[in-house]
């Protein structure tokens, strides 16, 4: 059966409470999950305060700030720091985002909580493990593909053709959507899961491509795709404002169509 | 992963893990009949609910003469079709969302098919019984 509860070796215990930082008017709190893959120990929730008068207003601010200012040893994924990346994705205040766009005045109540994207294995601290989403990705062949001779410039496409990809390649593959669903939760080994979706019909979607029934076929399984039962989390979590749900309501409206 | 094949026992790639055993080209009929039986479902709810309040407080010669008639004995049982395979097929899916082990998600899902034929056949029956006066 899918397990509901966490491994003992995963139940979070209590952590340390740093001390304020000295000479600062006004502090957040924040309570990050904390585990080393080095000590043995289970995971624990530290308590950090941090300068907002002395750092940007952003999630991801505050983390460097405590990086830089408290303990060196927070360890978490970060580049753009513009939502562009999708490195710093991470589950703040029970909602998967990205930490470099969510500002840390719109978390109400008290403590800004931050975890790991939920249902990875961990890494270290905030850093989830994404092998198998990256090798999902992978799965859906996500490239041009054709057999008539290519082109002496470009691969042309209509401008209405070039339409049906928006809101399909702007994915920046941060695993926000993924890992907030339910059923890529229990079944994340054969699910492929909202983002490799996304991107499947990103490219059945391309006029361009000349793969589209067979890159159908390949997702037409019982787990890769029908496991999607439109719960939707995958659009509310998504920060850049995609509708994965919407995606692969498409694709099964293609599998159909090509039946009747 | 099954139970077989976790990603701290195997030495497959991550790739080879997630193509696995391939595509099983199916499924796409049972998402498509779970939604006609849906639509069929909503379409002869109301029916339903009509003749069956008009059964209500009848005793079995006034419950002949109710679904003794074509029409009412067929909504009947195009209700009791439409269910029995949305029920066959909602539960089959609840079974491969939460049983992992392979050998218990197989006797399951014959379990929910025998299940499903059963209820459908027996009440289809019972229809045929009352309706005929038998």
């Amino acid at each position: 059966m899918v397990e509901f509860a966490l491994p003992k070796n995963s139940k979070i215990t209590g952590g340390k409470t740093w001390p304020k930082p000295p000479g600062a008017t006004e502090t957040r709190e924040f309570r990050v999950y904390r585990w080393n893959p080095d000590d043995g120990k289970n995971p624990s929730v530290d308590t950090y305060y941090v300068d907002i008068h002395d750092c940007g207003p952003m999630v991801l601010d505050g983390l460097i700030w405590i990086k830089n200012h408290i303990d060196p040893s927070l360890t978490f994924r970060r580049s753009c720091r513009e939502g562009v990346c999708g490195s710093c994705a991470m589950n703040i205040d029970g909602q998967n985002t990205l930490a470099c766009t969510r500002s840390m005045h719109d978390v109400k109540d008290g403590a800004v909580k931050i975890n790991p994207l939920p249902h990875q294995p961990v890494v270290k601290d905030l850093v989830p493990d994404l092998t198998n989403f990256y090798a999902q990705y992978a799965s859906v062949e996500p490239w041009l593909k054709t057999t008539s001779p290519t082109p002496q410039k470009e691969w042309k496409q209509s401008h209405e053709d070039r339409e049906k990809l928006d809101g399909l390649y702007e994915c920046i593959l941060c695993a926000c959507c993924s890992t907030s669903c339910p059923s890529y939760w229990w079944n994340s080994d054969r699910y492929l899961g909202p983002a490799a979706l996304l991107q499947a019909n990103r490219w059945v979607s391309d006029s361009r491509d000349e793969a589209t029934g067979e890159r159908l076929d390949n997702l037409e399984d019982p787990f890769r795709l029908y496991r999607c039962h439109t719960i939707m989390n995958c659009a509310k979590a998504c920060p850049k404002g995609l509708n994965p749900a919407e995606a692969i309501a498409e694709l099964k409206l293609k599998m159909v169509e090509r039946q009747i | 992963m099954s139970a077989t094949d976790t990603p701290r026992r195997s030495m497959r790639t991550p790739l080879g893990r997630v193509r696995n055993l391939g595509a099983a080209h199916s499924g796409t009929s049972d998402f498509w009949r779970q939604r006609i039986t849906a639509v069929a479902m909503t379409l002869l709810m109301l029916p339903v609910i009509v003749v069956v309040m008009m059964t209500l407080g009848s005793n079995q010669a006034g419950a002949k003469v109710i679904l003794g008639s074509l029409p009412v004995a067929v909504i009947m049982m195009l209700f009791i079709v439409a269910s029995a395979w949305h029920m066959k097929i909602g539960m089959q899916v609840v079974i491969e969302d939460y049983v992992h082990n392979e050998k218990l998600k197989l006797v399951s899902i014959m379990l929910n098919n025998f299940f499903s034929i059963a209820v459908a056949l027996a009440s289809i029956y019972a229809i045929i019984k009352i309706s005929s006066g038998v």
